[in-house]
């Protein structure tokens, strides 16, 4: 195999890694975006919605019908968010909210812990196992499956916002939430709209993740994996957090196999956060990250 | 010290043309910000159907929290309505959410523009009709309504509403609440930051709209001069109390209007430079 061939196979596996990193953030963006709350509570909505999917196959039910009552259990999840959480929480500051989010996240991995126990369980998504060969690159057929869903996710959510009408108050709120308010656009709604959205991408992260790690209360952690997404990508920015994640996603992987071997490996740990870093001291707003198109 | 009640709805009824019942009456209320700052103080105010009322007053006197406590959004800045009631259309609209106003009628511009940046002109219009019900087609009709009002709103109804000019983001706003078809339109400082010419514009329409359409406005107005010219009542507020009221004409010449220099510092027009006066 050919140097150039090896480093496109390190690069390709590298993006396809990174689609997960993208998937996680995009849960953080969207609730961001919206309401201006760094959701805490992100990595917990992820195992809840593993857990579910799985305890309910386990339970004996096919796979679709799992799949459709976890995502009712995410849609009943953010409507009862927004009921007791964010409501009562109108106008006050975001510190509060996101302190809020943290009692949150302990409160959903204790309730999926104690519905479902906190066995490790294994996720089997019957993904093909073998890889293929693309020329002579070898190229993970379940990584290709898993970027194929994510792509058909933002895709589905990016119609939904430009085309629907709920979409379009989305985006209004998110631009001004009291302008939107007047226009009749009620913000309890829109918000348990966005939980939802970020519930469903909870799901296909926590599948995804869990297939990888199996389904236990480490899926939390994987939202730190988002985090250097956001930082690189912009807190707001859904082009943002898809490009930083894989970005991120590429440059790790090919930092672990070119630099790695000189620092002693380990690199993928902390990398994420140095690329970040490093970005951050010349765009502080991240690469997309912006404060709205404005001119007065 | 509270006022009795009767007295309240006479002060508010005084200068206010024979139509028996306003559209809007607000009655004696308190405002006050986070359990503290008492901002307005038994602050009563008439709106007849059909009319134009000017709301006018120095930075800070309380205008744009009187809008805002009509409008439904003192609660998402943590005030509140401690005394008192707001009515419209002989309902009492003061515990309701901002976001059922539009439904029921009334349509808040808010102070500094507020348009949807990223959101192309067009959709910004489409978020105004958010409540109604009545359909595309009606809802296409009422577009072409205001795109008839504001030519230039229709030249660029694909371009971002970030990227407009002052006055038409102004227009934007207007036209984004007229698309709500309301009967009524709370207007706070719709001259704010724009040129004389602009202004002029502006007040133009607002007038159109309530001989055509029969939209009744409510202006919040620091530049007396011009409102007075357009409204057909007025309140003078100061430090969130109403000083002075009455018919448009009569309020020109008041002397309360003349010593707190609203827009008619040099008279007319150079008022408005001088504004920032106000700030000491
Ligand atoms: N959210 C808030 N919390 C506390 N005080 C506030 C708040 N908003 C306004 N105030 C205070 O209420 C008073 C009235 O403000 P308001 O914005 O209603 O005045 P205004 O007449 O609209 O002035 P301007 O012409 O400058 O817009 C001011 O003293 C202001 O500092
Ligand atoms: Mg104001």
């Amino acid at each position: 195999m050919s140097p150039l061939s090896f480093f496109f196979e390190v690069l390709i596996g590298g993006l396809l890694s990174g689609v997960m990193y993208t998937l996680v953030a995009l849960g953080f963006v969207l609730i961001f975006k919206a309401s201006g709350v760094f959701n805490f509570a992100q990595g917990a909505m992820v195992l809840f919605a593993a857990l579910n999917f799985v305890g309910f196959t386990e339970l004996g039910l096919p796979w679709w019908t799992a799949l459709m009552v976890t995502l009712a259990a995410m849609v009943v999840l953010a409507m009862a968010i927004e009921r007791a959480v964010l409501r009562p929480l109108l106008g006050q500051d975001h510190m509060i909210v996101f302190m809020a989010t943290i009692g949150l996240s302990i409160f959903i991995e204790g309730l999926a812990q104690l519905i479902w126990g906190t066995d490790v369980r294994g996720l089997n998504l019957g993904l093909p196992e073998d890889p293929i060969f693309i020329g002579d690159i070898l190229v993970s057929r379940a990584d290709l499956m898993t970027a194929a869903v994510a792509a058909l996710l933002v895709l589905g959510l990016s119609l939904f916002f430009t085309l629907t009408r709920i979409g379009r108050a989305l985006r209004a709120v998110a631009e001004d939430t009291q302008a939107a308010q007047v226009a009749g656009v009620p913000l309890g709604m829109i918000w348990a709209v966005v939980w939802s959205a970020a519930g469903v991408i909870a799901l296909v992260a926590g599948l995804v993740w869990g297939a990888r790690l199996g389904v236990q209360f480490a899926l939390t952690l994987v939202a730190l994996k988002a985090l250097p997404v956001m930082l690189l990508g912009g807190f707001n920015s859904i082009p943002g957090a898809i490009v930083a994640g894989l970005l991120i996603g590429a440059s790790e992987k090919l930092a672990e196999v070119y630099i790695g071997p000189y620092v002693g490996g380990g690199i993928e740990n902390w990398f994420p956060y140095a690329l970040a870093v490093a970005v951050l001291v010349f765009r502080p707003t991240g690469l997309f990250g912006s404060t709205g198109v404005a001119r007065v | 010290m509270e006022r009795p009640a009767d007295t309240v709805a006479d002060s508010a009824g005084r200068g206010v043309s024979a139509v028996a019942e306003p559209l809007l009456a607000v009655n004696a209320i308190e405002v006050v910000y986070s359990r503290q700052a008492m901002v307005l103080h038994s602050l009563s105010l008439s709106v007849p159907r059909h009319g134009i009322v000017a709301l006018l007053g120095a930075n800070g006197a309380g205008k744009t929290t009187t809008m805002k406590a009509i409008s439904g959004l003192l609660r998402s800045e943590r005030g509140e309505i401690t005394k008192g009631t707001i009515q419209y259309d002989g309902q009492r609209i003061d515990r309701l959410d901002a976001s059922r106003m539009a439904a029921r009628g009334i349509s808040l511009v808010m102070e500094g523009r507020h348009a949807f940046g990223g959101l192309s002109v067009e959709d910004n219009l489409r978020v105004g009709a958010f409540t109604r019900r009545d359909g595309a087609a009606a809802v296409a009709e009422t577009l072409d309504m205001i795109f008839s009002y504001f030519p230039r709103l229709k030249e660029r109804r694909r371009s971002h509403a970030g990227l407009l000019s002052g006055g038409e983001q102004q227009m934007c706003v207007i036209a984004r609440a007229l698309m709500a078809r309301p009967r009524m339109i709370l207007l706070d400082e719709p001259s704010m930051g724009l040129a004389p010419q602009l202004v002029e514009d502006i007040f133009g329409i607002i007038a159109r709209l309530n001989r055509e359409e029969g939209v009744t406005f409510l202006l919040a107005e620091q530049n007396a001069a011009v409102a007075l010219r357009f409204a057909t009542h007025g309140y003078l507020v100061e430090n969130g109390r109403v000083i002075r009221d009455g018919l448009a004409a009569e309020l020109a010449s008041a002397p309360e209007i003349k010593a707190s220099y609203l827009g008619f510092a040099d008279e007319g027009m150079a008022g408005f430079t001088e504004r920032k006066r106000w700030l000491t």
